[in-house]
C-alpha cells in the first residue's frame, strides 16, 4: 500500500453493501496490495459512502487485465447507453 | 518449567493533541523491567497481523503498543476503516506524529518500563517510524521495514504529506534499521539508494538490508508476497537490533 495511485470520483446511485442497500456518494480506484485477492496488486474499487460509518462500502479486488476488460465493458455500455437516449 | 505469560489488551490512550485513540498493547507478565515497542501500522490499516506482532514482541521480552491511526475514522473491519481514509487522502502526517507521541508517552508511564523505547513500521508505517525518529528526540531507535515514499516529488506532496521525509535526515535523532526488497516497485531500490547517501552525508547511525528475492511486505505470511526465507533472516535482523539498542 505505498503507491500513490489513487483516483476519487463523486457518483450516485446505490450499492449493495453487507448490510443490505446503501446510497453511494463516492468511488475510490486505486492500484495497490489487495486484502483478499491473490495478487501482489491489484485495481481496488471502493463504491462508498463516506457520510456513513466504514462498513458502507461495497469493494472489489480485480487483477490489471481484469480491469482493462471492466473498463472496455464499461466504455462499451456507456457508449450504447448515450446513444440509445440520443435516439430517443 | 520456566513459566511464561502475557498480557494483550485494547484501551485508550491520548493521541495527537491529546485527542483519544485506542492501542492494543501486550508485554509479559511479571514485573519487568521491560523495553517498550511503538508498531506503526501500515496503510492496510490496524490489523490482525499489527496485533500478532504486538504480542510476537511480549513473547521477545517487549512492552508493545500498537496504536490506531485511523481511530477517527470511525469503527469497523480494519479493511473498511483502511478504505474510508483512502477515500479521505489518508492521514496526515503532523497527526501520526503526535499519535505516535501518544504511545510513547503512554509506554514510558507504565511501571515495567526499562526506559528505553524503540519504534517499527512497515510499509507507510516505516516512513512514519522514519519521520517520527527524525521529527522528535523520544526514541531510541528506529525500524524502518519497507517504507516507500520517503522519498517523493513535489508532484507527490499533499496537504497532508506536505514535506517528503527524506528532508529530515538530517534530525534523525536515533539508530536507524531498514530492511527493504530489492525486487520493491515502492520504495524501488534507486529510492533506498537515495535514502542511503543521505543518511551517510549526514553521519547517521544506520544499518541497512536488502534482500534478493523479495519484494514488498515480505513479511506478510498470508500474502502472496511473503518470502520465507528472507522475512525469517528479516526478523532476526529485527530482534538484534532492538536487543543492541533497548536491552542494555
Amino acid at each position: 500500500m505505498c503507491t500513490s495511485i489513487v483516483e476519487i470520483a463523486q457518483i450516485e446511485g446505490s450499492g449493495k453493501a453487507e448490510r443490505g442497500w446503501i446510497a453511494l456518494t463516492t468511488s475510490v480506484v486505486s492500484y495497490d496490495h489487495p486484502h483478499h485477492a491473490e495478487y501482489e496488486e491489484a485495481i481496488s474499487i471502493d463504491f462508498m459512502n463516506v457520510d456513513l460509518d466504514p462498513g458502507a462500502r461495497v469493494a472489489v479486488e480485480i487483477s490489471l487485465e481484469s480491469a482493462k476488460a471492466f473498463s472496455e465493458a464499461l466504455r462499451r455500455a456507456i457508449k450504447a447507453a448515450e446513444a440509445l437516449n440520443k435516439a430517443a | 518449567m520456566h513459566y511464561e505469560g502475557m498480557i494483550a489488551e485494547t484501551l485508550s490512550i491520548a493521541g495527537d493533541k491529546g485527542e483519544p485513540i485506542s492501542a492494543y498493547v501486550a508485554r509479559p507478565l511479571g514485573p519487568g523491567p521491560f523495553p517498550g515497542i511503538v508498531l506503526i501500522h501500515h496503510a492496510p490499516g490496524w490489523d490482525e497481523w499489527y496485533r500478532e506482532t504486538t504480542r510476537k514482541f511480549a513473547h521477545h521480552g517487549y512492552a508493545a503498543i500498537s496504536h490506531n491511526l485511523y481511530h477517527r475514522a470511525g469503527e469497523g473491519s480494519s479493511d473498511d476503516v483502511a478504505a474510508k481514509v483512502r477515500a479521505s487522502g489518508g492521514v496526515p502526517d503532523a497527526q501520526v506524529v503526535g499519535d505516535t507521541e501518544g504511545a510513547v508517552a503512554w509506554l514510558r508511564a507504565q511501571p515495567y518500563h526499562n526506559g528505553k523505547v524503540g519504534a517499527i513500521g512497515t510499509c507507510s508505517g516505516g516512513r512514519h517510524t522514519f519521520l517520527f525518529a527524525c521529527k522528535t528526540k523520544s526514541i531510541d531507535a528506529a525500524a524502518d521495514l519497507w517504507g516507500g515514499r520517503v522519498v517523493m516529488s513535489k508532484e507527490e506532496l499533499t496537504e497532508k504529506q506536505p514535506v517528503a521525509a527524506i528532508e529530515f535526515t538530517k534530525d534523525l535523532s536515533c539508530p536507524l534499521l531498514g530492511l527493504f526488497g530489492n525486487d520493491d516497485k515502492n520504495p524501488p531500490p534507486a529510492q533506498v539508494d537515495l535514502h542511503e547517501a543521505e543518511l551517510k552525508k549526514h553521519g547517521k547511525h544506520y544499518e541497512f538490508h536488502r534482500y534478493d528475492g523479495a519484494g514488498h511486505g515480505f513479511f506478510y505470511y498470508d500474502r502472496p508476497m511473503y518470502r520465507q526465507e528472507q522475512a525469517v533472516d528479516g526478523w532476526k535482523k529485527v530482534f538484534a537490533f532492538f536487543a543492541t539498542h533497548l536491552k542494555k
